[in-house]
């Protein structure tokens, strides 16, 4: 019996041995190994489900013309849930499977979470849609695609203020209130510089009322509140779910202002059983255009109807034009998968302050060392149930 | 008007937390146990209606009978398989972390069968809103149906257990279990039809919560469930007059709070009156003094 044991745990510490060397093959794979993380089930699944469709399609792009410098991209997208802890737990079995670039994280408490792992390996990463600021600061390797939050908000206020906004009736929008989630890190960021660059615009911030990510399901206070105000538009920096809820309740009271959003409102007419005449006239301030007329957003557009049945939002442009802008650092810093993690992470940071980019979400897009990208915001309204370019 | 505005969309939410807090109430009444997966079953509730109406297209009164039998089903079956083992033997410590443990398990079950993705519930109210005052205040439907359901609720729950035999059989129990057994009356029984009234007044309650406030997802029941739990403690646990009290004074609190005190703040008010009940009168509002018998 004592013999017959002693074998098993040979034999079991023979089999682990093996289980350990065989992780390491992925040395030996011959293409850049690009991952992603983001919410592909769950309350934010639009978002991540958008960033993954659009990531494969410029993937299967590159590939076809040959990859980078002849060699492959292979990308793995991973779910996170919208949880933090699992956002790093995809993380670890990211670098598990091998991962020479980070393409993610989509949501912005996730890539806090992530940015502090990917920080310490240094390994370069991209996020198509964490905006804010708490994702690049004191992050060197971590990059945007698309906006802070601090620019969504000044761009929301000089949007409001210098173009102009028209109510219902046909007057100037001079009266706003404002709703955020004052315990949500993104609605807050927007909200806190929203109010600030206000006060040096031509309209007057009227009320301003929060929620908590526990009391979001009514919003009859807030509404009301804005109504006595007399808000002619409710600026709403938040996410498609609770602005849904918004809409219907505001509907429900008569109320009908001009809701004006911020990228977290992309989504809302795919809200599952979402009445999306209630969303009709809702502008949103977001730098992809799905029916611009330049032909990469059409072929783009085209591509991912084919593939998916629905037009792209920003995140699936902004997860595509993450991809290139990774192929174009990787072109102009001539590096390559072979290189240490932290060897190619900072190839890459510096290529990446080097280049202009032009994509789908911006023209000449270029980057700060601290991460924050540069461009111009495009703003977009609903009407009868699809996005408009203003 | 904007106070009478506020004082109806917390009448509302109140009448809700009334409907939630009674199953709370008569399960600890009898079955002296506080029973935390009640707000899931009001989401199960609230789901089969979703999946009657929207996924379906069945009838709204139709899908609404129907969740009430499947959470009658559910209730009964959670008694039966979870808590009367542990009933009598174990400390009622062990009853309480089950009742959480359940509550977990049908969060993720919905989990599974629905996605964790929030949807639009369409409301089974076949009525529009009442104007009054040229449009100033107005009432929806949804408020006047959950008031009117309040009260029909509390009203004939009274009149079972005064004027009824099993109704009489629930306040023996709740007075000494042992004692009540001894007089011949079915304890088990008794516990499992309180268990399945609960369990329907929850369907009732989730259906009319996903109307008024209209979105679902599987955390739809967990903070209303604890809301009302203390709407149960503030109004005396235990006591059914002081469920509708509690529910009705605890939703008026948490919208005035929200209107005049601040927007942020209104859970921390929802709490604070917790403690506050706890502290100054324990057995709350309505609750009994009991003296410990020696």
């Amino acid at each position: 019996m004592k013999k017959f044991r002693k074998l098993f745990s040979l034999t079991m510490v023979a089999v682990m041995a093996m289980g350990v060397l065989s992780s390491c093959g992925n040395d030996a794979r011959d293409t850049f190994m690009i991952g992603g993380i983001g919410p592909l089930t769950g309350g934010a699944a639009v978002y991540g489900i958008s960033v993954r469709n659009g990531a494969q399609i410029a993937v299967d792009e590159i590939n076809a013309t040959g990859g980078i410098n002849g060699k492959e991209i292979e990308f793995n997208m991973q779910d996170d849930e919208l949880d933090a802890e699992r956002s790093v737990n995809a993380y670890n079995s990211l670098k598990d499977w091998g991962m020479n670039i980070l393409m993610g994280t989509v949501t912005s408490g996730c890539c806090v979470a992530v940015a502090a792992h990917t920080a310490a390996d240094n390994m370069f990463q991209l996020t198509p849609s964490a905006s804010s600021v708490s994702v690049i600061e004191g992050n060197d390797n971590v990059f945007q695609v698309c906006f802070t939050d601090p620019n969504q908000g000044i761009g929301a206020a000089d949007y409001i203020g210098q173009v102009g906004v028209y109510a219902d009736g046909g007057e100037l929008v001079s009266r706003v209130a404002v709703i955020y989630d004052s315990s949500d890190v993104y609605s807050s960021g927007i909200y806190e510089k929203f109010i600030t660059a206000a006060a040096g615009q031509p309209f007057d911030v009227v009320a301003v009322e929060a929620f908590t990510g526990d009391s979001k399901s009514d919003f009859s206070v807030q509404l009301q509140i804005a109504r006595n105000a007399d808000a002619q538009l409710v600026f709403l920096p938040i996410y498609y779910n609770e602005a849904a809820l918004i809409l219907t309740q505001a509907a429900a009271m008569d109320y009908f202002p001009v809701f004006f959003g911020c990228d977290g409102l992309d989504g809302i007419l795919g809200v599952e059983n979402f009445d999306t005449s209630l969303a009709e006239g809702v502008i949103l301030l977001t730098p992809f255009v799905a029916d611009a007329d330049d032909a990469r957003t059409q072929a783009f557009v085209a591509e991912y109807q084919r593939r998916h049945g629905e037009i792209p939002n920003q995140f699936a442009a902004n997860a595509y034009d993450a991809i290139y802008i990774i192929r174009d650092i990787i072109l102009h810093s001539g590096a390559t998968y072979t290189m240490s993690i932290s060897d190619l992470g900072n190839a890459l940071k510096k290529a990446i302050t080097e280049i202009s980019f032009t994509g789908l979400t911006g023209d000449n897009m270029t980057w700060r060392s601290t991460g924050e990208v540069n461009k111009i915001p495009k703003a977009m309204i609903i009407r009868g149930g699809v996005y408009i370019g203003l | 008007m904007n106070f009478i505005s506020f004082l109806i969309n917390g009448l509302s939410l109140g009448s809700i937390y009334a409907i939630i807090a009674l199953g709370y109430t008569m399960v600890y009444g009898i079955a002296k146990m506080l029973n935390f997966a009640h707000g899931d079953v009001i989401m199960v509730g609230a789901f089969t209606v979703f999946w009657g109406v929207s996924m379906q297209g069945f009838d709204p009164f139709l899908s609404l009978l129907l969740s009430i039998t499947i959470c009658i089903i559910l209730g009964v079956t959670i008694e039966f398989i979870a808590y009367r083992p542990l009933r009598g033997a174990a400390s009622k410590l062990v009853v309480l972390i089950t009742a959480i443990g359940v509550s977990y398990f049908l969060q993720n079950l919905a989990l599974l069968i629905f996605g964790a993705s929030t949807k639009s519930f369409t409301s089974i109210v076949p009525f529009g809103p009442v104007r009054l005052f040229d449009g100033q205040i107005i009432i929806s439907s949804e408020t006047l149906v959950t008031f009117a359901a309040c009260l029909i609720i509390m009203t004939s729950l009274t009149l079972f257990i005064h004027k009824t035999k099993p109704g009489q059989a629930m306040l023996a129990v709740a007075e000494d279990k042992d004692a009540a057994q001894l007089m011949g009356i079915n304890v088990n029984g008794t516990i499992t039809l309180t268990f399945a009234i609960g369990s329907g007044l929850a369907a009732i309650a989730g259906v009319l919560l996903c109307s008024a406030y209209p979105v679902i997802s599987p955390y739809t029941g967990a903070m209303p469930g604890i809301k009302a739990f203390i709407a149960a403690v503030f109004g005396g646990i235990g006591s059914i007059p002081g469920a509708l009290i509690g529910g009705l004074l605890l939703g008026v609190i948490e919208i005035l709070g929200r209107a005049y005190i601040s927007t942020q703040l209104s859970d921390v008010i929802v709490f604070m009156v917790l403690i506050i009940v706890l502290l100054v009168k324990p057995t709350g509002l309505l609750g009994r003094k009991l003296q410990e018998k020696v």
